[in-house]
């Protein structure tokens, strides 16, 4: 037993969410009111984890015979992912009631997706990866689903359930097939004789079917058909958790993967770009079509994977780094307008069109503010945190002669500034709607302020998180 | 040819053409018991590869469990034999026959290509599957997976009743 | 090594042999001079009322749902009470581990009521 303690140690964030996570599962056992109760465990538990997972990014290390990685980049996407689900859990109690489900099982399975993203994030080895995504997606698609008496709820679910469970047949095919050629399943192995095997077709078929379960899950073209629906009919923050923590889990892997030496001198990178390119190409254009805010943010998402996936096509330490940045940006920036969305919403997937915000700015002046903040950021206007993001990354993909890349990446921002900013003109040059109602809690609100605040913080000293960033890795 | 190999040959024909028996019969409830066949099939395989506890389990699991799942998820669906909607898809199904052909294409080449398999399987994948060799492997070099499956577990037990307890409605 | 499992592929082939026999047997040798009565479902039980292809409460799926998800838990004890002697201690704090962990989900879906037919 003395040989786990160590062990123990080093995985403390990871361990502290199991325990917080069955602990709210046994307080939803033998309470009969437990909502409440789950609630605010889950939220303290959450901020627990937080502060244990912060002193841990200096220290790197690895645990239980090489199958995770702990301190440094783990710990970094822990405190992401920990974020987003307290954001969510946060949001959700208001839009619960609304719809009428109140339920502390909501927290619970979106404690245990956060212990999945947690495992993906420290994976080192694929079958940690595989049983990650799956405690992830399994937790995601009843979420998606949990408005029981809404038919858009359950379709939600049910095409997240079916795409999502075919993708993970690619990724275990990939993962068998990397087997098969090397004999070994840890992530370190393969990163480290990737040129070895890198003549094995059976060996670059496995890699190619492991990017096809991974570019689902982060939404990106062409694997984005579930995006649309399935964002727009699940619960509203439950569409911005998988938007920003599921995302940001996938690519913890992507990185983990492929950020370090696959790249070099191999046509992946020339793939990555292509992906990249067709998702903020689709994602922007299609975006602009939309009249039904969700659906606008699923698109938006759709082209912010390929915003990223150019840092990782770049393949340098600029374009890591920038994902690593924006990662965490965007999970500010995207809860926070899901958030707001979630406010506004009304029963019956009501409130959710462009022309619901009509004369936001003079009715409710306070949520319009925040609104801005968040589209601002979301289109990359300085001085938000959105906008550095984009920036390391696009200058990581000029720095690996990627130039077409950039410009593409420049012109769709150029495009998706219509879209955003179409919202803010919709709230401030807009006659009022009458019958404009949202309903949030105070600790809303703040969580809200908060998150706007951080934004603007990382907007104007990004290169204090980046002096963090530069150490993870 | 070894008998292994001449068995394998039977094996694989009986798996592939139970498989494609059971996507393109009309009838959910004979497309299952081809499935089950499928599975046994699946077996015989993993025996010929020396994997004796997956086949046990692929008989236990597979073809018991989930295939009572599979009847069970048909009869709530209530799907008669009347499968007019079909027609509708034909156009889909078709692209979805090409789109399979060309990854069996792929693969195909992936596997045939003379650079293939530089790798080759560590000695301890050849060691026999009995539940000893997985056993001592499962509980020391992959504790860790095996403690998470119970939580995999757990969040599919949440799930299950989330969605389909009265009480969530 | 294969060689071994001759025996159980005879016996397989033997099972399928006699399955079939019989009942083609029983069809072959048995008289047959049916009637109304007893073509109906319930020979001199209720008449049927209506359609067999009734919808089938989702209150079945939850249970083989359920069913499967321990299934597995005992597939990994399987292996586990094998090499129990040699693992040891350790072993077993492994396993209590993941049966406590299991068992809490357990607590949770008898509480819930998910195992009682309302």
């Amino acid at each position: 037993m003395d040989l786990l303690t160590p062990h123990l140690l080093s995985i403390g964030p990871l361990l502290t969410l199991v325990a917080v996570a069955l602990l709210v599962l046994l307080l939803e056992s033998i309470i009969t009111k437990s909502e409440p109760v789950s609630f605010w465990t889950s939220v303290a538990g959450l901020l627990v984890s937080i502060g244990i997972a912060v002193p841990g990014i200096a220290v790197h290390g690895s645990a239980f015979g090489g199958m995770l990685r702990t301190g440094g980049s783990a710990n970094y996407f822990s405190i992401i992912f920990f974020i987003c689900a307290l954001l969510t859990i946060v949001f959700s109690r208001d839009y619960l009631k609304k719809r009428d489900s109140v339920f502390g099982e909501f927290y619970l399975l979106i404690l245990f997706a956060t212990v999945g993203m947690v495992l993906m994030a420290a994976a080192a080895d694929l079958i940690i990866v595989f049983l990650g995504i799956e405690l992830m997606s399994i937790c995601l698609y009843v979420l998606a689903g949990f408005i029981r008496g809404s038919v858009l709820s359950n379709e939600s679910s049910l095409k997240y359930f079916l795409l999502g469970a075919f993708a993970t047949g690619f990724l275990l095919y990939g993962i068998a097939l990397l087997y098969g050629s090397t004999g070994s399943t840890s992530i370190t192995f393969l990163t480290e004789h990737f040129e070895t095997y890198a003549s094995s077709r059976l060996f670059l078929a496995g890699i190619g079917l492991l990017i096809v379960g991974l570019a689902f899950k982060i939404g990106a073209v062409p694997f984005h058909m579930w995006v649309p629906d399935v964002y727009q009919g699940a619960p509203t923050p439950v569409s911005g958790f998988m938007a920003t923590g599921a995302k940001a889990a996938a690519f913890s892997i992507i990185i983990g993967l492929f950020a370090q030496r696959f790249v070099h001198g191999v046509q992946i990178g020339t793939l990555l770009a292509i992906l990249a390119a067709a998702s903020m190409i689709l994602g922007n254009v299609v975006a602009i079509a939309q009249t039904n805010v969700k659906r606008m943010l699923a698109y938006s998402s759709i082209a912010h994977a390929g915003y990223m996936l150019t840092g990782l096509a770049a393949g340098n330490a600029y374009g890591r780094d920038g994902i690593l940045f924006y990662l965490l940006a965007y999970a500010f920036m995207n809860l926070g307008a899901f958030g707001l969305i979630s406010f506004m919403e009304q029963e019956g997937e009501k409130h959710l069109t462009f022309d619901d915000y009509a004369g936001l700015g003079t009715t409710k002046p306070f949520l319009a503010v925040l609104m801005s903040v968040f589209m601002f950021s979301l289109a990359g206007i300085p001085p938000f945190a959105g906008f550095f993001g984009k920036y390391y990354i696009f200058v990581g993909a000029v720095q690996a002669d990627m130039t077409w890349l950039a410009i593409v990446g420049v012109l769709m921002s150029v495009v998706s500034v219509f879209y955003y900013l179409r919202l803010v003109m919709v709230m401030y040059f807009q006659d009022t709607l009458i019958g404009q109602t949202a309903s949030y809690s105070a600790s809303s609100a703040a969580f809200v302020v908060l998150a706007a605040l951080i934004l603007l913080g990382l907007g104007v000293f990004p290169s204090s998180l980046l002096a963090i960033i530069t150490t993870l890795y | 040819m070894t008998v292994d190999a001449i068995l394998f040959f039977i094996v694989a024909a009986g798996a592939v053409a139970s498989a494609v028996l059971m996507i393109t019969g009309q009838n959910p409830v004979k497309s299952v018991l081809f499935l089950i066949v499928n599975f046994f099939c699946l077996a015989v395989l993993y025996l010929i590869l020396h994997a004796q506890f997956i086949a046990i389990i692929q008989i236990l699991v597979y073809a018991g469990a989930i295939m009572v799942l599979f009847l069970f998820v048909i009869m709530l669906l209530n799907l008669g034999t009347e499968e007019k909607h079909v027609d509708a898809l034909n156009m889909k199904r078709s692209v979805a026959v090409i789109l399979s052909c060309i990854v069996l294409f792929l693969i195909l080449i992936a596997i045939g290509l003379p650079a293939a398999g530089t790798g080759g399987l560590p000695a301890s994948a050849l060691v026999n599957g009995t539940v000893e060799t997985i056993g001592r492997d499962l509980f020391r070099q992959y504790l860790l997976p095996f403690e998470i499956t119970s939580l995999l577990l757990l969040g599919a037990m949440v799930g299950v009743i989330v969605l389909a307890k009265k009480h969530f409605e | 090594m294969l060689e071994q499992y001759i025996p159980i592929g005879f016996m397989f082939i033997v099972a399928i042999i006699f399955g079939i026999v019989m009942s083609k047997l029983s069809e072959w040798l048995g008289p047959k001079n049916p009637n109304d009565v007893k073509l109906s479902t319930y020979e001199s039980g209720m008449e049927p009322v209506l359609s067999a292809r009734e919808r089938v409460s989702v209150k079945y799926y939850m249970v083989a749902m359920l069913f499967i998800l321990f299934d597995i838990e005992v597939v990994f004890l399987y292996p586990w009470a094998v090499n129990f002697r040699s693992l040891g201690l350790f072993g077993f704090v492994e396993m209590l581990v993941f049966t406590v962990v299991l068992m809490l989900g357990y607590i949770y879906l008898l509480k819930k009521g998910a195992l009682k037919w309302q």
